[in-house]
């Protein structure tokens, strides 16, 4: 006893001691995160200054967050359904989830995008790939809500995707795992050389942002990892990172790390859309769905398509090559000028930056290390602008200030590092909590990037915030990057795995931000625009009741002549043209979800009663005074009973109204 | 031409400020309503401040057991017509140069205000008054009589969760010195006739 006594004596004059001398720097540490919170703080009622659409990863969604303050305010469902929403469970959006392999209710989301024009940010959509069930889907910022999604063929692990093009003339989406082309039953030992790695260009209308696959280059069956666009001088190109350039189909990690340089494949574009437009390539058969939601009919299409425009890279000489870059490089990213192409090899020592304007220069001059397919390869020396020397072990991604400066993350040794373009030296360092992966700055792969904060997407957090069992959170973590040094502000979790994200000023998406929607404007074919209007009707077993709902009642509230095995469409509008006045809609023992329903817009779901009785259905959402009050029954009798049909509320007939 | 003649024109022509502009304004504000719900009245409609206020008035006075406000009410057929009279008269009578009947006619157009005014006010008594028995909601005041929601005439009142604000708008401030206008043309016209 007597010696743990005086253990802890010398434990607590050890402390006093260090801490006496540490004083000015604890005093220094308090400044700063005192300075830091003020930082973050944004004050009841206040705006945040920037949106950040982080990627919801495995949970297949995307997140809308405010920076500074790290508050998340939507989860926007994308690739996977969402109960709370009906993303998926009723008729009007399950078209959204269809691809040439039936109804897909999950995906895994990765890289978010937003549109631009003229290389800046504009603000209009956010584009965002789906990695196992190849697919592309565009978010409208009027309504934060997915509006198309378009299945990619030929592809498989859709990550180098979804990025666009300075104009958003095309959003592209890579293939990471080759696969047979044409897809077929062959022994997969037959890898090389029959398996093809497919980059698809997306047309984007100008005018509507329609989706539309203007071709797929079938390139050689390597792994295509991440791209990006050039801008400025090099708008046209466009640049993807490959690994697995040995062509190993078995036990990656080693085999497919033996090559000391993989390649970044450098592709112009325009030449190859020029070709495609004087009739080149050839049309094969395939199947991909093309998902469309209307804010009209408030109701999602999807259509098969069955052709796909293939090119193959010997058909447009002088479209593609590729500039070797060391060790399975993983990130491609671009400066806001559009000079520099930084590769950021995983396994690589140094960080390898190209000069577009070298590797002009070598095509012109033919400064060829022989080819790969066909594709010539440009001697390494002759793109190269430079190198960050010692920079940090495993780099993966690189965002831009527009100050001159980039910022790499690197994953093994979890930290963000700072450093000059042009003179390559190292400018700061900052750990990070762990293994970060992508980082964002707002507009930071465009021509205008916002370079006040930076946010790194990490991997692992261990013991960062409380614990919740096996399973914890992911996380982002804030930093200030407006000084010389980079400082942290703020740790936030995120959902699923943070794959990226695109971060925007809020003034950019606030004006254009829709309150409801119109009701004059619904061209739902089920919608009810009065409640004079609404009604029920028997269509051999299938009903269709035709409701409404507004503070604080639905129309009809009361509903007989229902039977068991009958297929109940509750086919419900919402009245109400007042901002944030959804209501919502559930009915016991339905198999779908509830409705949660826009004013002005109508959702479809089904109920297939089982059982006899009376049931109830309410408002989920609590929408007034009186929603406690807002329900109404449904009676249900035996198959072949002779109750009528009738709807009320109030006990009249609606429509006697 | 006389000044006191120009300014009789002047005077009734700008009434027809009053087949553009808004009359008067009621503004509802409340917690929920960090955009407050408002209503334009014109002398021949009724208009949303924001598009749907109105629908959304009724939707929130339903529950106190008020009245929706009507699309039209027949002041909406008479106020354009009195209106329209008066300056086809004014300008007549500018032409004419009569003094006295510039007179006249100030007093006949306030007359005709204050019966808008207290139109407007009878009106406002009743929507305010008139509660549908069956109201979600009752409210009585310390004296124990029925709470009712009538707007202010005039001014800032608290009814509830909102405060109301009714206050003249553009087309209000055309009549007003308009009318001002002919009373000076009168006081001008008078002096013209006397220094002859």
């Amino acid at each position: 006893m007597k010696t743990i006594f005086k253990s802890l004596l010398v434990i607590t004059v050890l402390s006093m001691v260090l801490g006496s001398c540490g004083k000015g720097d604890s005093k220094k540490n308090g400044a700063l995160s005192s300075n830091a919170a003020e930082k973050v703080y944004v004050a009841p009622g206040e705006y945040d200054e920037f949106y950040a659409f982080v990627s919801g990863g495995f949970s297949g969604q995307l997140a809308v967050y405010g920076l500074p303050s790290g508050r998340l305010f939507k989860v926007i469902p994308v690739f996977s359904v969402d109960a709370e929403k009906a993303y998926g469970f009723n008729e009007e959006t399950k078209p959204m989830l269809n691809t040439s392999h039936g109804f897909i209710p999950w995906g895994d989301s990765h890289h978010p995008d937003i549109s631009q024009t003229a290389g800046e940010l504009d603000g209009r959509y956010v584009f965002i790939n789906e990695n196992n069930t190849p697919r592309i889907a565009k978010i409208d910022l009027t309504t934060f809500e997915t509006t198309e999604i378009i299945e990619i063929p030929n592809s498989a692990g859709n990550h180098s995707s979804s990025f666009v093009t300075e104009n958003t003339e095309y959003v592209v989406a890579g293939t990471r795992f080759s696969i047979p082309y044409p897809q077929r039953d062959m022994p997969i030992k037959e890898y090389k050389g029959n398996f093809k790695g497919a980059l698809t260009f997306i047309a984007v209308d100008p005018k509507d942002g329609a989706m539309n696959i203007k071709f797929q280059l079938m390139m050689p069956g390597f792994n295509y990892d991440l791209s990006h666009p050039g801008r400025g001088a090099s708008h046209g190109w466009f640049f993807f990172t490959t690994y697995n350039t040995e062509e190993a189909n078995s036990l990656l990690e080693v085999n497919a790390s033996q090559n000391d340089k993989d390649f970044i494949a450098a592709i112009n574009w325009k030449k190859i859309e020029e070709y495609v437009n004087n009739g080149g390539g050839t049309k094969a058969p395939t199947k991909y769905a093309h998902n469309v939601y209307s804010d009209e009919t408030h109701s999602a299409t999807s259509t098969m398509k069955d052709e796909v425009l293939i090119i193959n890279p010997s058909d447009v000489p002088g479209a593609i090559y590729f500039m070797p870059t060391p060790k399975s490089p993983h990130g491609c990213d671009v400066d806001p000028s559009g000079e520099y192409i930084v590769g950021s090899g995983k396994l690589a020592a140094e960080l390898t930056v190209h000069s577009f304007s070298k590797m002009i220069k070598a095509i012109d001059e033919k400064k060829f290390d022989g080819d790969a397919y066909g594709i010539p390869i440009l001697q390494y020396e002759a793109t190269l602008a430079g190198a960050v020397k010692q920079p940090g072990l495993g780099p993966l991604h690189t965002e831009f200030d527009g100050k001159g400066n980039a910022y790499t993350t690197f994953f093994i040794s979890s930290e963000v590092v700072k450093w000059k373009l042009g003179t390559w030296e190292v400018l700061d360092r900052k750990p990070v909590f762990y293994s970060v992966g992508h980082l964002m700055i707002p507009g930071g792969n465009s021509r205008k990037p916002f370079g006040k904060y930076l946010v790194a997407m990490n991997k692992i957090t261990k013991d960062r915030y409380l614990p919740t069992g096996p399973e914890v959170t992911q996380s982002a973590q804030l930093f200030d990057i407006s000084g010389d040094k980079m400082e942290m502000l703020l740790d936030f979790p995120t959902i699923g795995e943070p794959h990226y994200a695109a971060g925007i000023p809020a003034n950019l998406i606030v004006p254009k931000s829709k309150k409801i929607y119109k009701l004059e404007e619904n061209k739902h074919p089920f919608a009810t625009k009065t409640e004079a209007a609404a009604k029920v009707v028997r269509k051999g077993n299938e009903v269709h009741v035709y409701m409404t709902m507004i503070r604080s009642h639905f129309a009809p509230d009361n509903i007989e002549g229902i039977q068991v095995g009958d297929k109940v469409f509750f086919h419900v509008t919402n009245l109400e043209q007042d901002y944030d006045v959804p209501h919502g809609f559930a009915v016991i023992g339905a198999q779908t979800s509830e409705l949660l329903i826009m004013p002005g817009q109508t959702e479809t779901n089904i109920w297939e009663p089982k059982q006899v009785g009376v049931w109830p259905f309410y408002c989920t959402d609590f929408c007034s005074a009186l929603h406690q009050e807002m329900q109404g029954y449904i009676r249900v009798s035996p198959k072949g009973s002779n109750v009528p049909l009738t709807y009320t509320l109030d006990g009249d007939a609606v429509d006697a109204e | 031409m006389k000044k006191s003649k120009i300014l009789m024109i002047v005077g009734s022509l700008l009434l027809l400020g009053l087949f553009v502009f808004p009359l008067w304004n009621i503004t509802l504000e409340a917690p929920q309503y960090p955009i407050p719900l408002g209503m334009d009245i014109h002398i021949n409609k009724f208009v949303d401040t924001h598009e749907f206020d109105i629908k959304n008035i009724n939707l929130m006075n339903h529950y106190v057991g008020m009245q929706y406000i009507p699309e039209t009410i027949p002041e909406f057929k008479i106020f354009p017509v009195a209106i329209g009279i008066m300056v086809v008269l004014g300008v007549i009578i500018g032409f004419l140069g009569n003094h006295k009947l510039f007179l006249a006619w100030f007093v006949l157009m306030a007359v005709l205000g204050t019966a808008g005014m207290y139109d407007f006010y009878l009106w406002e008594y009743n929507y305010g008054h008139n509660l549908d028995p069956k109201a979600i909601m009752n409210f009585k005041n310390p004296d124990g009589s029925a709470m009712g929601f009538q707007p202010p005439l005039f001014g800032t009142k608290d009814i509830l969760n909102f405060k109301a604000h009714s206050y003249p708008r553009l087309g209000a401030y055309f009549l007003f010195v308009g009318m001002i206008l002919t009373l000076v043309a009168f006081f001008v016209g008078r002096k013209e006739v006397k220094s002859k």
